[in-house]
């Protein structure tokens, strides 16, 4: 790798040179996967960038970048970047006042956006009083054609115009494509924020480009990696995976056709690479274990039989350990009967290296895949960190460790418990927000992560235990981790989303989502009726399993001495599904606890008042952003719990 | 309205052509009831037409008309300037002419793909050895109609169901895989037999900008029957009204939701 290679745009004319044949993108559109190598890449590229400075992009303009993923969209933040700009990447399922607060907090003067739905958001955004924003170009021009074009261009003319104004722009590109330095802002990214506005976390060439360097040469990756990019591009996973990853490594990103082919793309691409959400994977799961449910008998048997025998062995073989030349050659017989298949059929096939990371992952579901030989691991990181804080080396992978140190990442634990990190990924500052920024990182470099964790003793991995501001104390004096409980009720398919409540109170209570799949499945094969979601979460036989659930999970907390206060004494099961849209979860999916317990405070005070059921309204907010109420009678159940410490007996009741 | 006027644009900007179909005269009688009764219309290039009216009004009979499907016994129907002489429905559809049905009429154990592609047989001219050992003309046919079937598919963002058979698809869905067959035809005028009967709201609002779409980016003439009013208020230019085989309106949504005859008919008056 040579020095000299202090930027994105400066790897990609690297890549356009040594790998110019090679494929950089593809993405399938009207049926067939386009691709396009290095060297194409680096000509689209440098036309954007080209009819950028046309339109009169300056030097350290923020440009607003949102969409679905797309190798266009890619392109423009390089394109950004080139023209000696920085890309700001948005949520593209962000409501108009979120995107309104980001224009407004970063100044961006321009947008390139996917298509109509991003255009009219901004439109939105932009509306109201004198916006910096001054022109936005958009990819798909489906719907736009009678809009107003004064201050909107097709990306496509664009380009057609970067390219006709070379001569007159290319000596000033290539220039402010030179004088990017190591220092220099890449990227701009807000984080989603639990809490609170949305920070924009500004990072440095040489956060970025150090961070991808130190992984891509963790896991060997090489310019023939494969990767599926479908996770939204403001996040910063997406940005280091897809891009500085794919720019260090030259390795190819493949973009679906849209988002709801991603099981077939993924299917016929075969990553070597794969990035997802302990989510993605609980799904798949799920899915697989729906349909084996409806397989004939003898199918049934043979998967059952191979997949214990996977489970037990399977993960020993991934790490190289030792096993027995009988349990080798029935895993080989399991491979070709039972798991070679079904790898085919998840789009597992090829992988070499597979992470998740962003919450914790059930250990069934773990263990499940790395049966299967397929070398999942876990890593933990942060925004403000460029994603890598630690990650498990190969053959060192557990479920409830997030391995050792990423390279060049120091960590230590304060007195509280808390996890700090320093490394050349740490975040530049927050835009504009000197307060947060000295809050966060104190001067010799350290950051804290706001999580509580411990080394664990013998292997030296890291363990996480919760957030730090969420671990709390009961009234009793116990300690209180929502997480660990929530965690562990999440491990059940049929539980979509837990959220634990209980600090400061005599103990604790849960609301809890179904989750429609596998309970929708569930009541098909047992023949219960149901009219919709939220009849099927109170029907009295959804409830009793959720007894039983909580039952379990009550029962292995109360192993822990520690915890044992965490278990949970009354529950109701909403009768809406956390969403984004209504602000319950972040952009990523995370609860958001304070929010939650405001907003159903009725059925918070129910549950600790008593009550056996609860009359609630609540509002919902749908995709478009109008709004509607919906009502409902729920259920408050009484769960089972356990003494502290040996309570096993019982829980197997 | 602009009954004489030889193109106009519209509010939203699309420009409506000269008059594609003229319809004069038709009548249709089936044995001695008369379904039509001498009614005159046309549509003109790049418009959205609906036809209303009550159940059994005759408005089917008149997209069958059209189509040519049935041939009216008296009446003249003129195509893009042209008397059209009775024809079959296959060569109506080889003259422009492309449609969806009330009830969907897809071919439920082939994929979705193969039924649009069924779309594009009128255009397939190679032999039937061609087709066999698949070479030449065969080939190259067979590509070119594929590209097509795949433009359409993700206009009408269909991409996911793509290799699933019709006959697990839900209602929505398969009307626009229906949409999807009449429009990979490329066909001038584009007959929507109510196109979104048994819908839900939410699955209306799609197939209406969809709908909208089709007629704005691939500039197709639509003519189609429709219950909900809503609907039709919203997406047309121009409607017909009909009751019991007559027309008793004929305007632009707002000038036949003022006309006594039409409220009436869809509000029911007292028969002395």
């Amino acid at each position: 790798m040579t020095e000299t290679a202090v930027s994105i745009p400066a790897l990609l004319a690297r890549n356009a040179r040594d790998l110019g044949e090679s494929p950089a993108y593809r993405e399938k559109e009207f049926g067939i996967w386009q691709s396009w190598t290095w060297g194409e890449v680096s000509e689209e590229i440098e036309a954007l960038a080209l009819g950028l400075m046309d339109l009169g992009l300056a030097r350290g303009d923020l440009v607003v970048i949102s969409g679905r993923n797309r190798p266009a969209l890619y392109w423009a933040m390089v394109a950004v970047q080139s023209a000696g700009a920085v890309p700001v990447p948005i949520y593209q399922d962000a409501a108009v006042d979120e995107i309104a607060y980001q224009l407004e907090h970063c100044g961006a003067v321009m947008a390139i956006v996917g298509d109509q739905e991003q255009v009219d958001k901004l439109q939105e955004a932009t509306s109201a009083e004198g916006s910096a924003l001054r022109h936005m170009v958009y990819l798909d021009g489906r719907g736009l054609r009678k809009y107003d074009h004064e201050k909107l261009t097709s990306y496509a003319d664009v380009q057609k115009a970067g390219r006709d104004a070379r001569k007159r722009l290319g000596s000033e590109l290539q220039s402010r494509t030179d004088a990017l330095g190591y220092d220099d802002t890449c990227v701009m990214l807000y984080t989603s924020g639990t809490t609170g506005r949305p920070k924009g976390v500004v990072l440095s060439n040489r956060n970025i480009i150090e961070t991808a360097k130190a992984s891509v040469q963790f896991d060997n990756l090489t310019h023939r990696e494969d990767t599926l990019a479908y996770l939204p591009m403001a996040w910063v996973g997406d940005f280091i995976f897809s891009i500085a990853q794919a720019y260090v490594a030259g390795f190819c990103v493949n973009c679906p056709e849209s988002p709801d082919t991603m099981a077939v793309d993924l299917r016929e691409i075969g990553p070597t690479y794969y990035f997802a959400p302990p989510r993605v994977f609980e799904t798949q799961l799920t899915t697989v274990m729906i349909r084996m449910e409806d397989a004939t008998r003898i199918k049934k048997a043979l998967f059952d039989y191979f997949m214990a025998h996977a489970k037990r062995v399977g993960p020993d073989i991934l790490d190289g350990r030792e096993v027995g030349g009988w349990d080798r050659l029935k895993y080989r017989l399991g491979e070709l009967m039972v798991y070679g298949p079904l790898k085919n059929t998840l789009g597992f096939s090829r992988i070499r290296v597979g992470y998740t990371a962003g919450e914790a992952i059930g250990p069934e579901i773990f263990e499940f895949y790395r049966g299967l030989g397929i070398n999942l691991k876990q890593l933990y990181g942060q925004t403000e960190a460029s994603v890598f804080i630690t990650q498990q080396p190969d053959n060192e992978v557990r479920s409830d460790t997030v391995g050792v140190a990423s390279p060049g990442v120091e960590i230590r634990i304060d007195e509280n418990g808390e996890v700090f990190y320093r490394s050349p990924g740490v975040f530049v500052e927050y835009y504009k927000n000197p307060e947060s920024t000295a809050d966060t990182k104190d001067a010799d470099g350290w950051v804290a992560t706001g999580d509580a964790g411990f080394f664990e003793e013998g292997t030296g991995h890291l363990r996480i235990i919760d957030r730090a501001k969420d671990v709390g104390k009961l009234a009793t004096g116990q300690m209180f981790a929502p997480k660990y409980v929530e965690n562990k009720l999440k491990f059940f398919p049929n539980i979509l989303e837990a959220v634990v409540f209980g600090a400061g109170q005599d103990r604790c209570v849960a609301f809890l989502n179904i989750d429609l799949n596998a309970v929708g499945n569930w009541a098909e094969r047992n023949n219960i009726g149901y009219g919709s979601y939220q009849e099927l979460s109170q029907h009295p036989k959804v409830l009793e399993m959720m007894r039983g659930h909580v039952a379990e999970v009550n029962a292995s907390v109360a192993e822990d001495e520690m915890l044992s206060g965490c278990q949970v004494h009354r529950f109701v099961v909403l009768h809406k599904q956390l969403d984004a849209d209504d602000g319950e979860l972040t952009r990523t999916q995370k609860v958001r606890r304070k929010v939650i317990g405001e907003k159903f405070e009725d059925i918070l005070d129910a549950l600790y008042g008593g009550k056996d059921e609860i009359y609630t309204e609540t509002e919902v907010t749908y995709e478009d952003g109008r709004k509607g109420k919906i009502k409902a009678t729920l259920n408050i159940q009484d769960a089972q719990v356990f003494p502290v410490g040996g309570a096993m007996q019982e829980a197997a009741e | 309205m602009k009954d004489t006027a030889e193109s106009y644009v519209t509010e939203d900007g699309r420009t409506i052509g000269e008059v594609i179909l003229d319809l004069r005269g038709i009548t249709l009688r089936f044995g001695g009831v008369e379904a039509i009764k001498n009614i005159s219309f046309d549509i003109r290039k790049g418009e959205i037409r609906a036809i209303i009216g009550p159940n059994g009004a005759g408005k089917s009979s008149m997209l069958n008309v059209i189509s040519g499907f049935y041939n009216p016994q008296e009446g003249e129907v003129w195509f893009r300037g042209e008397r059209r002489p009775p024809m079959k429905p296959y060569q109506v559809a080889r003259a422009g002419v492309a449609r969806t049905f009330q009830n969907i009429a897809l071919f439920e154990g082939m994929t979705v793909l193969d039924n649009i592609m069924t779309g594009r047989l009128n255009d397939m001219s190679a032999g039937l050895l061609a087709q066999a050992i698949w070479k030449g003309k065969a080939e190259r046919e067979e590509i070119e109609n594929r590209e097509r079937a795949e433009r359409i598919i993700d206009f009408l963002e269909i991409q996911h169901i793509r290799k699933t058979p019709v006959g697990r698809l839900p209602y929505g869905l398969k009307k626009r895989v229906e949409l999807a067959r009449a429009l990979v035809a490329e066909p001038d005028l584009l007959l929507l037999d109510e196109p979104m009967a048994g819908m839900n709201v939410e699955e209306k609002e799609d197939m209406s900008r969809y709908i909208l779409d089709v007629n704005d980016e691939l500039g197709t003439t639509i003519a189609l029957i429709e219950h909900d009013m809503g609907v039709v208020m919203d997406l047309s230019d121009r409607v017909v009204v009909m009751d019991y085989g007559r027309k008793i309106g004929d305007g632009t949504p707002d000038e036949v939701r003022g006309n006594q005859e039409v409220i009436d008919a869809y509000l029911g008056v007292a028969h002395d």
